[in-house]
């Protein structure tokens, strides 16, 4: 039944989108439009979530008739599958929500309104899939529909270039996946995963497909070296899109290396793990500090997303390595700590995208350093985005807090472990995962006190004013959510037991039961946490704080000139800036990573021109690894652009050379 | 009765290869017409041959075919359209006779191997008719690719569908209509090159494809 909602409402999704494509152009049609997608994303939501949580319910199969025809379109709604179902439906009924209000902002409806659902649809599908077309297919769908939303807003280069960038990582890891599943499917072609889940590899083999994989998800993800096109593509796309693709696409591809590398790939090894452990880690750090780096606000968020993305391959890398020494609750720990972050990340990120987009609808801005004062007239998107960087820097008691404890309780059981190897990586992870933590906090006390607080800094801050009640709703939902996720986490692990008992054949002790909503996942002695606890700690003292500053310490307001640290220039340049607020990390950190040069022109004195200070950062895995590749594929193609202008006898000599060589190689065959 | 059978059509399908040898040697242009009358001739032949002793009626058509159109029609065709081109008899070859027959030579020995290595468990009649059918389709290919002329290359061509139409008939139950669609193509092929050589002529008064090159603006 649930199956058949699910693919239902993707059905019904793809109808929206060939509606929005005869009628988008229509004023007003955008209301209708989200207003579908929202029931359509709704229901599986439900039907999913009901799946999930009642225990004990088969998988469900569907067999539809369609696509190649000796294997057919197979469906499967699996635990895992209703969980990310949930994940995705969760962004993308929040998107839809914030669209039914943003959407009068959009210049140019006729080029969101038919790929917007189509997008939302072949997410769902993706998740549902059970064989390697079908699975693949929508992968493709999904990659082609945003392409289409990331070059929505044509007119300004920048897109134009972001999706090209796109496409192409988007092809590659499409044709990396491809491969995936040619190997895994065998000679005999056996192309639904039912056939694949059970079959017999060789350790070559699978090492080929783990690396074909990393290569296809984590370039979807994002993982370091490959994700270059996240940070431009992700913030070119209109807001609610922008949230959609960081918030629940990259989910998708995690979806996808979940599905391949834990539940059709069988028996992992145990250097898998130090592949997976290393690229998550480096992906954490180098997100955040490539986040740091950046004054443009959704750019920012797009490089936590990639930050994100290598917590929660950490958590992968931790399961894997666990499952291949045979501690299955330890590695069902790390599971539930990856899939409860991915989780996290969709709320909240999808949280601060819309936050920024409406930043951007109300002051047409994204630069922070033209931003700033947006509390005193964004109030309730300022509310709602604190709380979001809060869960994003996983403060307790909020939900990004939970999801990072536990991926840090399954990295203190890395003494179990009985290869060297991963004695050392893991701690070593354990250490970039607690930095990449305290700087992404730094990230986003950086995003919000310099968007949100002090003075605004140009016109078109000052004139901002709070966006429409429908974006709000949304995102005080996501931030509803994020609240109770946190203060909730066991809700949240017990539903993931059935997710953990599929694919590890372990699952976490039940948490519902536990007095106080604490959360204990291994054992009473060693570790338990509770939100609700912390939640009124916080809430107690600084009320109690509060109180006592205004009763005892400074009784009744008074409205004073602010302290003007002695220097009297009321122009709001004078504050603190982005660029100065990450400078100290930048000084550490980048020095050695960006090359980042601080110049300074100081005019001589009796010279009027302004003096002026710029930092240099380069990027150099894009200077490193992409440059020289398109250099290379440039001179092939340079190269091989002579076979254009041949005469016909040479063709026809190439044909006949060809066609004789291939008959050697036929006869030399042994 | 089955050892002299297969001997015929062997003896047939090796003439044609002897054909296309002919041709590969032929450096003017009636004799290499009145050469490929003679190899559709001996197709007509072998596939009649293949008729009778597979006891397949329709095969007898395609040697119809194979008889009118490419003994008969198509030769006279070409004939005309040289006469009234009034081109140049000689073909002038890009590779020297010798070393053309040398490498003619190593493609049949390919063939062979491959053949023969491929279709192990075949039935032999049909093993040697498609190496013989590989050789003369290798060596059309051959021929298009050493010479300058249009109309040689039209022939190399014929030749190369020639091989074909053998390969076709060697294997048992080809339907008739692939014969005659193949047929017919050629026909249509013919029809669509002879317009084009007149095309060709009128505008540079040759029918040396290297005209068309220097037209082009390309280097050699």
């Amino acid at each position: 039944m649930a199956l058949t909602i699910a693919l239902g409402c993707a059905a019904a999704l793809l109808a929206i989108a060939a509606l929005g494509a005869a009628r988008g152009q229509l004023a007003g049609f955008f209301k209708p439009s989200y207003g579908a997608c929202l029931a359509a994303t709704v229901l599986p939501l439900i039907a999913a979530g009901a799946h999930l949580l009642d225990a004990g319910t088969p998988d469900l199969v569907l067999r539809l008739p369609l696509g190649l025809p000796w294997l057919g379109a197979h469906f499967r709604l699996d635990a895992l599958a209703a969980f990310f179902l949930i994940v995705v439906n969760l962004g993308a009924a929040a998107a839809s929500l914030y669209g039914l209000g943003y959407g009068r902002h959009e210049p140019a409806p006729q080029r969101v309104l038919p790929f917007f659902p189509a997008f939302l649809a072949s997410m769902n599908l993706v998740v549902l899939a059970d064989d390697a077309f079908t699975f693949l297919l929508s992968w493709e769908f999904m990659s082609l529909s945003s392409w289409a939303l990331v070059v929505a807003h044509h007119r300004q280069r920048a897109n134009i270039d972001a999706g090209y960038i796109y496409v192409l990582m988007a092809g590659f890891g499409a044709l990396a996946l491809l491969l995936a599943f040619g190997l895994l499917a065998g000679p005999d072609g056996a192309y639904d995963f039912a056939s694949m889940r059970g079959g017999e590899r060789a350790p070559g083999l699978s090492a080929l497909v783990l690396a074909l994989v990393l290569l296809g998800a984590g370039s979807k993800a994002g993982l370091v070296p490959l994700h270059v096109w996240l940070p431009l593509a992700h913030p070119a796309a209109p807001s609610h899109v922008s949230a959609l693709m960081s918030g629940v696409m990259t989910k998708v591809a995690v979806y996808g290396f979940v599905r391949l590398v834990f539940d059709l790939l069988g028996e992992p090894a145990w250097w898998s793990a130090m592949v997976v452990l290393a690229l998550g880690g480096i992906t954490a750090v180098m997100g955040v500090l490539y986040a740091l780096m950046q004054h443009d606000l959704k750019r920012l968020l797009a490089y936590h997303t990639v930050e994100n993305i290598g917590i929660i391959f950490i958590g992968l890398g931790l399961a894997l390595a666990f499952q291949a020494n045979g501690i299955g609750w330890a590695a069902a720990l790390a599971l539930t700590a990856a899939l409860f972050h991915v989780l996290n990340h969709s709320l909240f990120k999808s949280l601060l995208f819309l936050g920024a987009g409406a930043v951007l609808s109300a002051t047409g801005e994204r630069d922070m350093e033209r931003l700033g004062g947006l509390i005193h007239r964004m109030p309730r998107t300022a509310v709602a985005f604190l709380v979001g960087c809060m869960a994003i820097s996983a403060l307790p008691p909020l939900n990004g807090f939970v999801s990072e404890w536990l991926t840090f309780q399954a990295i203190l059981q890395s003494p179990q472990l009985p290869q060297w190897g991963l004695k050392i990586l893991v701690p070593a992870v354990g250490g970039l995962l607690a930095l990449s933590a305290a700087l992404a906090a730094a990230c986003f006390v950086k995003a919000f006190g310099i968007t949100f607080l002090g003075r605004p800094r140009t016109e078109a801050a000052a004139a901002a004013h709070e966006v429409d009640g429908l974006s709000l709703a949304s995102m005080h939902l996501l931030t509803l959510l994020c609240l109770l996720a946190g203060v909730l986490p066991g809700l949240v692990m017990d539903a993931l037991t059935p997710v953990c008992q599929a694919l590890l054949g372990q699952r976490l002790p039940a948490q519902a039961a536990l007095p106080w909503l604490s959360i204990v996942p291994l054992a009473e002695h060693r570790s338990s946490y509770n939100g609700l606890l912390i939640l009124c700690f916080t809430a107690i003292s600084a009320g109690l704080a509060w109180h006592l500053l205004r009763r005892v310490g400074a009784p009744g307001a008074r409205r004073a000139p602010i302290w003007d640290c002695g220097f009297p220039v009321p122009i709001p340049a004078t504050q603190y800036t982005a660029s100065s607020f990450a400078q100290p990390i930048r000084r550490v950190f980048a020095t050695l990573l960006f090359r980042a040069r601080e110049h300074l022109h100081m005019p001589p004195p009796g010279d009027p021109r302004p003096a002026r200070w710029h930092v240099e950062i380069r990027d150099l895995v894009w200077e490193l690894l992409y440059l020289p590749l398109a250099g290379a594929v440039d001179f092939a193609a340079g190269r091989l652009n002579a076979f254009q202008f041949l005469t016909i006898r040479r063709y026809l000599s190439l044909v006949f050379l060809a066609l004789v060589s291939l008959l050697l190689v036929l006869a030399a065959w042994p | 009765m089955d050892r002299l059978a297969f001997d015929i059509a062997h003896l047939l399908a090796g003439s044609l290869v002897l054909a296309s040898f002919m041709l590969l040697y032929q450096d003017r242009l009636y004799a290499m017409l009145n050469l490929f009358a003679l190899q559709a001739l001996l197709l007509a032949l072998s596939v009649a041959w293949q008729a009778h002793i597979q006891g397949a009626s329709h095969l007898y058509v395609t040697a119809g075919i194979a008889l009118l159109f490419k003994a008969i029609l198509i030769p006279l065709a070409l004939h005309r359209m040289i006469e009234r081109l009034g081109i140049h008899r000689e073909v002038e070859n890009v590779v020297g006779i010798g070393l053309t027959m040398l490498a003619g030579m190593a493609l049949v020995a390919l063939s062979m191997v491959v053949m023969l290595r491929v279709t192990a468990e075949a039935d032999p009649l049909a093993r040697e008719d498609l190496a013989f059918a590989l050789a003369v389709v290798l060596l059309g290919l051959l021929m298009m690719v050493t010479r300058r002329n249009a109309v040689s290359q039209v022939i190399g061509f014929m030749s190369m569908e020639n091989g074909l139409i053998l390969a076709a008939t060697g294997a048992k139950g080809m339907p008739l209509v692939v014969e005659i669609s193949v047929a017919f193509s050629i026909l249509v092929a013919l029809v669509v090159v002879g317009i084009f050589l007149f095309r060709i002529r009128e505008r540079f008064d040759t029918v040396d494809i290297r005209a068309l090159d220097s037209f082009r603006g390309e280097r050699r």
